[in-house]
């Protein structure tokens, strides 16, 4: 053996242990795919992160039904003509009035009610601050002052938000209120979690 | 062993490393720097098998813990939940569940190379020692995560088990009911049955391997031929003539045996995972009910040779005691093994054919009694009650039984037909083919 050793075949050696170590880490990293993935939302976690189908016919005007979508708060606000109005008066308090940040809404509420039907606001109920959910204060003034026209106001830190859930300028919050995606199946039943086919 | 030295000569990063951390020093020490009996033969790979396997269990285990719920009311179903609904957990799953089926036969397979290259002979005693600790702790463990699916199988072996407990005399009772928390096996055994299986005996059994290693590293391999290399040493470079670097050429020798080990294992997990109920039994697929026992109940298959031995001993002065202590030493005494072997030399090339025959019926006693193990005490019937002695007593109690004594015979009588067994000579130097 000891002979042989002298005859050393680097370039055949070098490739073998390359060959070797390529394969042995596709083989690692290829095993670790199922590992990684395992800590992703199971099953279970998709199927209660799928649409909720909510029916909003008991929805008077004026007032909010509060819904669970991906364990989250979805507000389905029926609004009052008078609510509606109040949207045009305050542009220049918003921080975001025309949407430009276009990730808080689909496209097919980009506009100025943020809804599909103008009275109908479907919304998340989480503050884009730092994720509590804001209390509607849907009537003008009360405990918010003379200046307030209803809206949402967030108790943790402060934040704004008008009736169509777009922010105050000043508010901790960064941007508007989340549009989750929604359509309507008929007049009364609204899905939440899958996309309008106008959209497309 | 060779002296530490060689920290010097690094530079750069891993000086810097050295400066501070004696990592070249740990490497030279005890890979590239070990020297090994050149003559290793297919035997010795199993060691190297066990650590992967159980790296392996913990990793598996560790990602089963995120998804599993140790919670009587919601372990079935949580192992369910892992099963169909996380992502790859079935596999995960199957990873861990043949693992420990194939951790203990590459451990029994790691045991029987050690006896019969005679690799627990001084001064390798406590080095042995400590894999009969191992493996002690690895029945633990095992036992321990049989319970964790709340199956059939799990709630009724774990009771059984606790209630050897039981049998001991005068604090029995009491003993069992401390180990199981409450007056039957429900959330309470449950809860700490994970604690053990998760975290006190996977730490117990790494420190276990560790000073297992430390005390391998320490006197040096055994081989086939079972003499020591280190007898003939390079007298310049006081290295072994029969021996090579761990790293590479056996680290290279492992990664064949393991590529090997790896495709019967995927092939089991991929097309046989229940293996025929040998490593998950049927009747663990129906929650645990405590008032209802499954028609048969065995243990997995490791455990089968040893509660043979349990089935296998008749109460004495109406105790089950003595069932339950013969099942304990025939686990002990594996530890005794060292002290039983008289014979002047290690490996059964060169000790007598009277050695060879007993260590042959020992094996078949192993496989007869797991056998049985697996199967009720019914399966060959009875005698025919005309017998004297005999009659009408179950076939394969009475055969367990024979089995038994001669399981006990190879340990008891070691001392006097290793003696007797008369030994060829010994080489100076190992040999290769």
């Amino acid at each position: 053996m000891a002979n042989k050793s002298k005859k050393v075949d680097l370039n055949r050696r070098r490739f073998l242990v390359t060959a070797t170590s390529v394969t042995g880490a596709i083989g690692v990293t290829s095993l670790g795919v199922p590992f990684v993935s395992s800590m992703l939302p199971s099953e279970k976690a998709k199927a209660a992160g799928a649409s909720v189908e909510v029916d909003v016919s008991n929805v008077k005007q004026g007032k909010v039904l509060t819904t669970e979508w991906r364990g989250q708060p979805v507000w389905i606000l029926n609004r009052s003509d008078k609510m509606l109005k109040s949207l045009k008066t305050s542009p220049k308090k918003l921080a975001d009035p025309n949407l430009e940040v276009s990730s808080q809404q689909p496209k097919y509420c980009q506009n100025k009610t943020r809804s599909i039907k103008p009275n109908m606001l479907v919304i998340v109920g989480i503050c884009t601050h730092l994720g509590c959910s804001p209390s509607p204060r849907l009537l003008p003034k009360g405990d918010m002052g003379e200046n307030w026209e209803g809206g949402f106001f967030c108790p943790c830190h402060g934040s704004k938000f008008d009736l169509a859930g777009r922010v105050f300028k000043g508010s901790p919050a960064p941007t508007n209120l989340v549009v989750p995606p929604h359509k309507y199946l008929n007049d009364n039943i609204i899905i939440i979690g899958e996309d309008s086919e106008e959209e497309a | 062993m060779t002296k530490k030295n060689d920290t010097q000569n690094s530079t750069g990063f891993i000086g810097w490393i050295d400066e501070r951390f004696p990592l070249s020093s740990f490497i030279k020490n005890h890979l590239t720097g070990y020297y090994a009996p050149k003559n290793f033969n297919f035997w010795y790979l199993f060691g190297a098998l066990a650590l992967f396997v159980f790296v392996m269990q913990i990793l598996t285990g560790i990602f089963l813990t995120m998804h599993y719920k140790p919670d009587a009311e919601q372990a079935f179903a949580s192992v369910e939940y892992i099963m169909r609904d996380v992502s790859f957990g079935w596999l995960i799953r199957y990873m861990h569940s043949t693992g420990s089926s194939l951790f203990f036969v590459v451990i029994y397979l790691h045991m029987f190379k050690s006896l019969m290259y005679g690799s627990y002979q001084k001064p390798r005693e406590l080095l042995w020692i400590f894999g009969v600790a191992i493996f002690l702790a690895l029945m633990a463990e095992a036992f321990f995560g049989y319970l964790l699916p709340w199956g059939q199988m799990s709630y009724w072996g774990a009771q059984v088990i606790v209630n050897l407990f039981a049998t001991v005399p005068f604090i029995g009772p009491d003993l069992a009911e401390w180990v199981r928390g409450d007056y039957l096996i429900s959330d309470a055994t449950l809860n700490r049955f994970f604690a053990f299986h998760v975290i006190a005996l996977p730490l117990a059994l790494a420190g276990l391997i560790f000073t297992h290693l430390i005390a391998l590293h320490e006197v040096g391999s055994n081989n086939p031929d079972g003499i020591e290399i280190k007898d003939y040493k390079d007298k310049k470079t006081g290295i072994p003539l029969d021996g090579i670097p761990f790293h590479p050429y056996y680290t290279v020798k492992d990664l064949v045996g393991l590529t090997v080990f790896l495709i019967v294992f995927a092939s089991i997990i991929f097309f046989a995972p229940e293996m025929g109920g040998y490593f998950l039994e049927a009747n663990n697929f129906v929650p645990a009910d405590p008032l209802v026992t499954p028609s048969h109940i065995a243990p997995v298959w490791y455990f089968t040779p040893f509660y043979s031995i349990l089935r296998a001993v008749p109460p004495i002065l109406n105790s089950q005691f003595p069932g339950v202590a013969a099942m304990g030493l025939s686990v002990l005494i594996f530890a005794f093994v060292p002290w039983l072997d008289k014979s002047p030399v290690r490996s059964i090339r060169y000790k007598g054919i009277l050695f060879k025959k007993w260590l042959g019926a020992f094996v078949i006693s192993f496989i007869v009694l797991g056998y049985l193990g697996t199967v009720p005490s019914t399966i060959w019937g009875q005698f025919p009650s005309i017998l004297p002695l005999l009659g009408g007593s179950d076939v394969a109690t009475v055969v367990a039984r024979i089995f038994t004594i001669i399981y006990f015979l190879f340990f008891f009588l070691m001392p006097v037909y290793s003696k007797k067994s008369i030994t060829k000579p010994v080489p100076k130097r190992v040999t290769m083919k």
